[in-house]
């Protein structure tokens, strides 16, 4: 699936060659830490070693505030209710700790390939195969539904086009209830291309094929 | 011979090929609606955001069991790092962050509208409406305690989230007349318990 890209910014650091598995468990045990942690210089530390992170992983700092933007606005209004309902010390720790944490998680998601997250679940899956559970569906699950989406943004522009060319108004409705019509009946083709090449099957054999051919 | 035609009817009757194409189409479905801007409407004060149609369109579409296959599939592929959420955002952040309950939320969103048009006689507009509204309260019921704690206070939660109310109730009644009209125009698209018997 190296054409599955995402958020994932690319680089040679420390960061980016720590195995996923290892990656996502030090983010969860960071995140622990900062909830646990109440303190304003507690959270200080945390925020400095995130800073000490975001540095070695060399990232744009362009690129860390993007993914940060929305954030910050949320964290501006948080921030103004929390001061004005509790005062500015219990404002600036909860503002501090969701900060920390949400760009601990950015951190982790800059510089971890969607590729070597999905192999490390599946790694980490593999001993529910005795439970029936077939981890290798999840690559699959994946490469499928990133195609989808750029086969429904092709038909989400070509409805809107349609509906420009008619006249039919500019509702959500008008818009939507063509572009579902259009989706399902893209399912049913794909339900049927996914039954010809075997998916579903109880050997699966195919299924493992197709995700090979997904990948490439 | 005659003896296999009944069982292999019976595997052709679960379709998991036709399952697993809809569940993946519409995990895309919402993802796709992340990518329309936010609408000004009179009288809201946050934009209307599309994306939140989808795990209720899910719900009244595709039923219980694959309207709620298609957000866990969609949220899972936000999870590993695909900018799918509405504003190009994605990663495990939003699962950290104050909205992260209604991000979760969705899932049962999906469940309780899927269960609640699964359960019905036909997918009508009223009983459209009754579950899209279930399925946007059941949203605020997980997404307003992990708000509150997350950011340590129930008041703030709920006076941050109260500027989307109205916008969501708007979405109720789009959702139920799309609904029904995809209904109207492809008839056997959710599995009913009463109807399939016919």
């Amino acid at each position: 699936m190296s054409n599955v890209i995402g958020l994932y910014q690319p680089g040679r650091s420390p960061l980016h060659r720590l195995p996923a598995g290892w990656k996502f468990l030090a983010l969860l045990v960071f995140a622990v830490l900062i909830v646990v942690f109440d303190r304003l210089w507690q959270l200080g530390v945390g925020a400095a070693v995130l800073c000490v992170g975001f540095a070695v992983a060399r990232l744009r700092p362009g690129v860390v505030l993007r993914t940060m933007r929305t954030v910050l606005v949320l964290l501006a209004v948080v921030f103004a209710l929390q001061w004005w309902l509790l005062g500015a010390l219990s404002a600036a720790v909860v503002c501090l700790r969701l900060l920390v944490a949400i760009g601990a998680a950015n951190l982790f998601t800059l510089t971890t390939r969607v590729d070597d997250l999905v192999a490390a679940i599946e790694r980490a899956a593999s001993p529910l195969r005795r439970f029936g559970v077939r981890p290798e569906t999840l690559g699959l699950l994946v490469g499928l539904t990133v195609q989808a989406v750029g086969a429904l943004s092709v038909i989400a522009r070509q409805t809107r086009e349609a509906q420009r060319a008619r006249d039919a108004g500019r509702s959500v409705a008008a818009f939507t209830v063509p572009f579902l019509i259009r989706t399902l009946r893209h399912a049913d083709e794909l339900g049927e291309a996914l039954a010809a090449r075997g998916v579903g099957d109880e050997d699966g054999s195919d299924a493992a094929r197709l995700s090979e051919e997904l990948r490439r | 011979m005659s003896d296999s035609t009944p069982q292999r009817s019976a595997t052709r009757h679960r379709q998991p090929a036709a399952d697993l194409a809809r569940i993946v189409v519409f995990a895309a479905f919402i993802a796709v609606l992340g990518t329309f801007p936010g609408i000004y409407l009179a009288g809201a004060a946050a934009p209307i955001v599309l994306q939140n149609l989808g795990p209720l369109l899910s719900g009244s579409l595709l039923g219980p069991r694959r309207g709620t296959a298609s957000v866990v599939l969609f949220l899972t592929l936000v999870a590993l790092g695909l900018p799918l959420l509405s504003g190009g955002r994605g990663g495990i952040a939003p699962f950290f962050g104050p909205s992260a309950g209604f991000l979760f939320g969705w899932i049962l969103s999906a469940l309780v509208v899927g269960l609640i048009v699964f359960l019905s006689r036909k997918p009508t507009l009223p009983v459209l409406l009754v579950a899209n509204l279930a399925g946007i309260a059941v949203d605020y019921l997980v997404g307003l305690p992990v708000m509150a704690a997350v950011i340590g206070d129930f008041r703030a939660a709920g006076i941050a989230m109260l500027r989307y109310v109205p916008g969501d109730l708007a979405k109720v009644v789009v959702v139920s007349l799309v609904a029904a009209a995809v209904h109207r125009a492809f008839p056997n698209s959710t599995p009913r318990k009463a109807s399939t018997a016919r």
